[in-house]
Parts: structure tokens; sequence; C-alpha cells
């Protein structure tokens, strides 16, 4: 995403014409591998030098029956050679792998847009179970857009004959034909796809062969073949810092920023979860990583997978949990009493569509409540949201620093978006990072003293004692405790101080984290669009715009949701409207209300998709009408 | 546990907290038996955790002077995997009820027995709920009236031990709350390496009291109590009445002690253990180790398998962040 790559200056970028981006979908059946494909292109459009965004979205199950619109599966790419900060609006190329494909897709392709679609798909039974009457390749319906259309099964079953594969493990080699065509259509090179591809099926030698010749055959049929509207295009790369990047999804960045946090605070870490869509990469990432001193437990659920956690945090390792909205209401009694006995812990939360089952592959940013609010009693922890796939580096390991430093519970907001999407990303130098490293305690009491785990700190921090640790034994518990001692306490005095301590702690926070900074436009703008999470890269192309037409707009963007930077209010009090778009009905929008008393309207889209600029840019404009 | 011998006292092991239990609960005898155990194992207190979930017997951890992690309903033994997978060298003790382990935490003890995590699981069974004032547990026989069963309830009971070996536990023993022999159980157990499951008949004074006379009081102990030793003949009413397999009916059956059928006590047999768990009312109660195999740690296993896939590689932070297919951008920002 921009912010972390790019130099350009937003009166750059706004001067730069538009059509140096160009947005794909590739769409087809949840078995036809179009995130296989997409990921691919992905890579290579990464090394072309492109800045880009992606936006995988796939059906909840996993094959859904062949051929339906509700197994549609599709991958989305905006890349270019300007900054890029969102996977796109309106796709301007729709590969479309069948009807059903083409039906759910094609309503979201810009007019005048390109689709491209394997006919041999378009059979009768097919057309059938997309709902077509007519097959839309021939009667004309698709007029407002350029299509193309040719035999992609066909042509992947010619070319990969000579390797004698069944005709079903054949056509799954269509999506590396597709690939091919797409590197064709975009001048890419197909190198490191073959690379690639021979890693892949390295015990499958023939497997990889045939991936690679229906791959070249699709980039052959682009160079040979004559196709109205199909043209070889060729995008430069996008202006960036000078350095080393790479691609990386939230879910990659999460892990590694986990990682680089539990390094840094001098600890190993413990890695407690259940699967759970969108969550459950977090597991599969660490779980290959153990020479970190990672520890990752796939607990029988996820009530254990965080009570695990905190039992080793426990006993001195740095523990974490990971689930999403439905897993994160079970781990609730739990991070209550982490936030009781004061231990580390960081809870991840990937959000998705809810409630309950809802939307399991959708995202959505609904869970904020719950993060701040949803827990039994005065349970404050902190909160802080990821904005994009990098970020997420950046606030684990701020997750890790605030654990420590202050023996508290963290929540880690991302979302499914974040977690699936991929960007280029500047790689940091990991030796400028400041560590900070955790001191146990185990200073043995004088004579005739007892154990005080609940003594505190400047910053109100109990003291964290390792069992195994000589003549500090003591006892800690979820029953309210007697200040200093942790004896067990219910007196009025020792219940109102303790809860009195705890949130005082949770809001010294505040001191140790940057003040709220503007990121498009200035403090005192007469409107904000003030955000939190994945909606960063839509807001920001949207500000971006309607500043280049004169508007007096600016860009907030909140990482620390609990406790909020202590300038919050005087700069929100600085604006005269404040916009939050969310992707739910309103959730920061009061939340800001309530700690700053401040007008703040809300811009909700609980549809499951991602915000386009258009919608954003429009409630700016309507704002300020 | 420890390398060096740590030469303790129960007294030692008692803490500074005044004991809330009601007066004549068989949670005292317990904690005492305990207490009185420990110094027999050679652990050092700091290295020993006592871990609890909720209830009566799960206050237990304050009245311990090692370390102790009162946590909540059910939950104890996922707080314990995760202290023992952080630290292995550890002595985890995990202090449950039937309502904590077999209600509300069935799912983790099921769990911690199939892995064999390294600890021992002290189930304290009184068939009650004590802490909410009386409602039945899922140990609770048909027909227990209580606060919420006033017509007496109706479900069937699950049987702790016939549980854990049906989960795959390795080590499944019992013993009775004021009985002389618990601390010789809690020796067996402690010296168990894999999960030692520990069924405990706790006589609760007020909710459920003399739920066990049947097999517990004095007069009928000789008669009710079969104490199981490894090697020695399964013999009980004062040596004079034994075990033997009624080989056509798969089943147990009370010989007299000279018969040559009397079973011999091999703790390894699954399937004379599973049928000493089930005996019916009319036999004799089967305690002490019921069944012991000794299979390899659940915190062993996770312990080597991260020594091994980590061998030779250097934990590389900056190698890390710059894994898979990268690119290098020039120097010179390229012009727009």
């Amino acid at each position: 995403m921009a912010t972390a790559t790019h130099v350009l200056t937003p009166e750059e970028s706004e001067a730069h014409p538009p059509q140096e981006a160009v947005v794909v979908r590739f769409a087809g059946d949840s078995g036809d591998g179009m995130q296989l494909t997409g990921g691919q292109f992905t890579l290579s459009t990464a090394l072309a030098g492109n800045d880009l965004a992606t936006f995988p979205d796939f059906p909840a199950e996993i094959r859904a029956p062949q051929g339906t619109t509700f197994g549609v599966s599709a991958f989305q790419i905006n890349f270019g050679s300007c900054a890029i900060d969102t996977a796109g609006d309106q796709p301007d190329v729709l590969i479309a792998m069948n009807p059903a494909a083409l039906k759910v897709n094609v309503k979201a392709l810009r007019e005048g847009g390109l689709i491209i679609a394997d006919e041999g798909e378009f059979t009768a039974r097919n057309l059938a179970k997309a709902g077509y009457d007519q097959n839309p390749l021939e009667d004309g319906s698709l007029a407002k857009w350029q299509l193309v259309h040719f035999n992609i099964s066909q042509l992947t079953l010619d070319a990969v004959k000579p390797f004698g594969l069944g005709n079903k493990e054949a056509l799954r080699c269509k999506n590396m034909w597709t690939l091919g065509l797409a590197l064709w259509m975009f001048d890419r090179d197909r190198e490191p796809i073959v690379d690639w591809l021979k890693s892949k099926f390295a015990k499958a030698p023939e497997l990889a062969e045939a991936n690679i010749a229906a791959l070249n055959a699709g980039h052959a049929y682009g160079e040979t073949t004559e196709m109205g509207g199909v043209h070889k295009h060729h995008l430069d790369a996008a202006p960036a810092e000078p350095g080393l990047y790479r691609t990386v999804t939230g879910a990659e960045a999460l892990s590694i920023g986990l990682v680089a946090g539990a390094q840094l605070a001098g600890l190993d870490m413990f890695f407690g979860s259940y699967p759970i869509t969108p969550a459950s990469p977090l597991l599969h990432h660490l779980s290959r990583l153990k020479e970190f001193g990672i520890t990752t437990f796939q607990a029988e659920d996820e009530i254990a997978a965080v009570c695990a956690a905190i039992g080793a945090s426990y006993a001195g390792q740095l523990g974490v949990t990971s689930s999403s909205g439905p897993g994160i209401a079970l781990k609730t009694e739990a991070i209550g009493l982490a936030i009781m006995t004061e231990l580390p812990l960081i809870v991840v939360n990937s959000q998705r569509g809810g409630p309950s089952t809802g939307l399991p592959t959708k995202t959505e940013q609904s869970d904020l409540y719950q993060a701040v609010y949803g827990r039994n009693a005065d349970a404050p922890l902190p909160v802080i949201a990821a904005r994009s796939p990098s970020d997420a580096f950046e606030c684990a390991i701020e997750a890790c620093r605030i654990a420590t430093r202050y023996m508290t519970p963290v929540m880690l907001l991302t979302d499914g978006y974040i977690a699936n999407a991929a960007e280029p990303w500047k790689v940091p130098d990991t030796s400028k990072f400041a560590p900070f490293p955790v001191s146990f305690f185990d200073k043995a009491p004088a004579e005739g003293e007892g154990v005080m785990p609940y003594a505190r700190n400047d910053e109100l921090a109990r003291p964290w004692i390792k069992p195994g640790t000589p003549a500090l034994e003591h006892r800690i518990g979820g029953i309210e405790k007697a200040p200093g001692s942790g004896n067990i306490d219910y007196s009025p005095e020792a219940h109102a101080e303790m809860t009195r301590i705890r949130a005082a702690k949770v809001d010294g926070v505040a001191d140790s984290i940057p003040d709220q900074d503007v990121c498009l436009g200035e403090a005192g703008a007469k409107l904000a669009i003030v955000g939190w999470g994945s909606t960063y890269g839509p807001i920001h192309q949207a500000v971006r715009r309607a500043r280049g037409k004169g508007l007096d707009v600016a860009h907030v963007h909140i990482r620390h949701i609990w406790p909020m930077p202590k300038n919050m209010a005087v700069l929100l009090k600085g604006f005269e409207h404040i916009l939050v778009p969310e992707m739910n009905t309103g959730q920061l929008k009061t939340l800001l209300r309530d700690q700053f008393l401040v007008d703040a309207k809300s811009l909700p889209k609980v549809s499951g998709q991602p915000f386009t600029i258009a919608e954003i840019e429009a409630a700016i404009s309507e704002a300020l009408k | 546990m420890n390398e060096m011998t740590t030469i303790t006292t129960a007294k030692d092991w008692a803490s500074d907290q005044e004991v809330r239990w009601c007066p004549g609960c068989g949670d005292y005898a317990v904690l005492k038996a305990v207490q009185r155990t420990m110094p027999d194992l050679g652990v050092a207190r700091e290295k020993t955790v006592f871990v609890s979930g909720i209830g009566c017997s799960s206050r237990f951890p304050y009245y311990m002077s090692s370390y102790g992690f009162h946590t909540i309903h059910g939950r104890a033994p996922a707080f314990a995997t995760g202290i023992k997978l952080a630290n292995p060298e550890l002595d985890v003790w995990i202090i449950t009820g039937d309502g904590d382990a077999l209600s509300i935490g069935g799912n983790h003890t099921m769990h911690i027995l199939r892995r064999n995590l390294d600890c021992q699981i002290l189930l304290f069974n009184n068939e009650i709920y004590g802490l909410t004032k009386g409602q039945y547990s899922p140990t609770s026989r048909v027909g227990t009236r209580s606060p919420s069963t006033p017509f007496g309830s109706v479900d069937r009971p699950v049987t702790p031990c016939m549980f854990a070996l049906g989960s795959g536990a390795r080590f499944v023993a019992r013993g009775i709350d004021v009985h002389k022999n618990l601390p010789d159980v809690l020796k067996a157990a402690h010296a168990h390496r894999g999960a030692s499951f520990v069924e405990i008949y706790q006589n609760c004074v007020v909710y459920n009291d003399d739920v066990f006379a049947g097999f517990t009081n004095r007069e009928v102990a000789a008669d009710k109590q079969l104490w199981l030793k490894a090697g020695e003949k399964m013999l009980f009413a004062n040596g004079t009445k034994g075990l033997a397999l009624d080989v056509e009916r798969l089943a147990l059956k009370v010989v007299e002690a000279d018969d040559p059928a009397v079973i011999v006590h091999d703790p390894r047999n699954k399937g004379i253990a599973a049928m000493l768990i089930a005996m019916p009312e009319s036999f004799p109660m089967a305690l002490g180790v019921i069944y012991e195999s000794p299979a390899p740690t659940f915190d062993s296993a996770v312990a080597e398998q991260n020594a091994k896939v980590s061998e030779g590689k250097k934990p590389d932070l900056q190698a890390l962040v710059s894994k898979g297919q990268s690119w290098m951008v020039g120097k010179e920002p390229r012009e727009l």
C-alpha cells in the first residue's frame, strides 16, 4: 500500500493519469483455482514493480456444487504505475471461467470493460445452473462491455495432451492457461511462475510440466491470435523508495510481527488457537517458525486455546491466542481472568461478518464493541487495530510491547480483508527496532515480609513472577484481591481500589503511544473522515480525490482504539464535521461520541464487501454540500 | 522433579491463608493428605504449581504454600497445559471437582487425558454442586433430590474413572478423602509420568452427607473396599474373598480367597481395569491404582518436536521478514 512503499505526494498522484492503473478480476468455480491464479498474478505484478492491492473473495463452502453461483470464487487485483490503496472499485477486466462466475461478477465490471470468458464451460447444463435462459455470450446481453470468448477448456486440453493426464486433471490446468494469457496481456515474465510450479509439483514432475505447458500455451495464444479488444498492455513500475520489497498478506505480516515482538521482548511465544475462518492462517504460519522459540498449540476449543495461552504467560512465555468474532466470544471469560490476574496476553481477532456464523469468509469490522466493551464487569483492556496487511506487522509488535509493559491482555483487531489481501511491503531493517526486554521479578521478600504480586510500578503494572522462582511462591486467581498482597479480599474497599487501578493502568497506556496524526489534509479542516482498520485504503483515496477537487477534508485513521491518543479530544473538536465510514452500523461513531461528546456521523456498510472509493467520495461531497 | 533432595515437612506446604471450607468437609482431609505427601516426593515448593477451576475443591491452591493458579470453571486442564508446555520443569497438579471436571470442563478433561500431559489430576467427587448450594451434579445418582431436582434427578450419572479410561488416560486411580491409603495413591500418581487421574471420594457434609457411606463406613469398609496392589491378588473382606474372571460371561465374580482363579492385579490390563471400575453395587469398590500403562507425554513430545525441527536453524528475524520472492527497487526513485 502506498503509505508503506511510496514517496509520491498526493499532488503527484492526483496529477497522474488514472489509466495507469488496471483492475482485473479472476472469477471461476471454487474448484477452478482462482485464488492460486490471483496469488501468482499478484507475485508477477509485484516483481514487475507495480504497486498493487488485492481482494480475494471466496465462498464459505470449500467445494460448493460445481457451476453454481454460490460456488463462485473471485480474486481481484488493482495494480499500476501509481500509488494503489484499494483493490479497486470496479474491475476493468473480468476473466470468467464459467457462466456462474460471469453472472455473479459482471455487474461490477466498468462499463466498456473487457470480459474474457471460457466458452467451453458455457454448456446448456452450466447455463441452467447459473440461471441463464440463453447463452449470454451469444444473445447480445453483454453489449455494454467488450466481450471476448474462446474455448479455454479445449485449448488447455490440447496443450497438456502430451502429458497423458486424465480429463479431470488436464482441465485443472485451465487456471494456468488463463494466467499465461493474463501474463501476456500485461507483458509479464513467466519465469517466476515456472519456478513456482516446479517447486509446488516437485514430487509430480509431470504435473509441473503440464501446468507449465498450459501457462505457455495461454501466453502463446495471446501472442499469436487476433482477439478484438485484447491488447498487450505494459504498465511501468510504480515509483517507490529504494530497497528490498516482497509481497505480504495480513496473516503473514501479523505472524512475523508477533515473532518480532516476542524477540524484542526477549520471550518465547506460546500460540494457542483453534481453527476458524479467517483466522487460521496465523496458526499455519506460526507453526512453521518453531526455531524462534514458538510453541503452537491447536487446542480442543477456543476456550482451551486462550486458557493455555494465559497459562503460558503465567509460566513466563508470551501467550498469544487468535480467532474471529464467534471464537473471541467464547474466550471472553478467560480474557476477564487475564485482566483480573494482570497477565500479558495478545488476543488477535480477524473479524468477519456476523452475528453468529454470519459471513465467515466475508469481511466486516463489527467487533469493535466486543473488543472495547464486550466483557462482563468493568474489564478494560487496550485495543489496537491494523489498517493494512503491512500495518499488521507494526501493530503486532505494538501489541507485544503494551502487553508486557503493562501486564495486560491486548486485543489486536484485523479483519478477513486484511488477513487475506496482499500488498507490496518494503522489508524493514529489524536491527533498527527498539527492544523492550522483559525482566521477571525475582527478588525474595525481606525477612518477615510477604510476597507482593500486586505491588505496582509507576505505570501501575504489577511484577511478573514466574513459577520456579524461589521464595516468591504465591497464589493468584479470579477472585477479587487485596492490593499488594493479592490475597483474597472481598471487602468494598479492595474491590473499589482494584477496579480503579485496573482501569487507570489501561488508561495510562495513552502515555506511551504517539499522538493521533492526520494522515491526509490538515487538523481543523471542515470535514474529517475518521476511520479505523481496513477502511484505510478507500478513505485515503476518496479524501485524496476530494481534496483534488478543492474540498476541505482530512483523513484521520485511528490505530489505538482503546485507550485513544491523548490529543484525540482536541483534534476531533477542531473539525467542523466528522464522518466515520465503517463496515458496521456505527460502532466507532458511538465510541467517539461517548468519549469526546462530538457530533460524529456514521457512514455504515455491512454488505460483507469493502467500501469503494466512490462511495466515500460521494459521502464527502454530500457532507460538504 | 528436583535433582537435589528437598527436605520439607507437611507444615512447610501449608500457606498462611485461613482455610474456609465447611467444618467437617472432606476437603480438609485431602488437603492434609496432600500436605503430608509432598515432603515424601522430594519436590521443591517453587517448582510446584497447583491449578484449579471453580468450586469448593478449587479453593485448594490458596491453602498450599507453592505456586497456585485459581482459574475459571472447568478450564484448569487448559491452563495447566499452557503452564507445562511453557515450562516442563514445573510439577503441575490440577485440583478439580465432579462438576468442574465432568460437566462444564468435560471437554478439557477428555483432551488433557488423551494428550497425556505430565500432571496429576485430583478429582474431588462429592456427587453434588457444593459452592452453588447443593444442586445435583453429573455424578449424582438417579433420584438425587436437590434444589434444582426437587422430585429427584432423572439423568444418569457418569462414572469418572470410566470416562478417564475412555478418554485414553494412562493412569487411573481411586481414593477416599479420609482413608489412610490416600497418600500412597497420591505418591503413585506423582511417580507416573503422564496425566495421572485420581478420583477421590469426598464427603460433602452439608449437601450430600454420607453419600458414600455404603462403602466408606467403618462397619462395611472391609467388605466393600478392594484395595488394589500391583502383583498381588485382588482380595477383600479381610482377605477372605477375592475377584475372579467369569470367563463365560466375560465379567468379574466374587470367589473365596483360596480359589486359584483369583486375579493377580496387573495395572496394565485395560480390560480388567474397565471391569473393576464398572463393578455394580453388590461388589466391593475398586480402590488404589486401577490402571497404569505409561506412554510418551504430550509435553515431552512437543518439546522434542520443537527441538528437532529447530535443529541447525538460526532464529534470524531479518531473514524471516525478507522471506519469499522479493525484488529490489534501485537507489533513484523512478520518474513518473
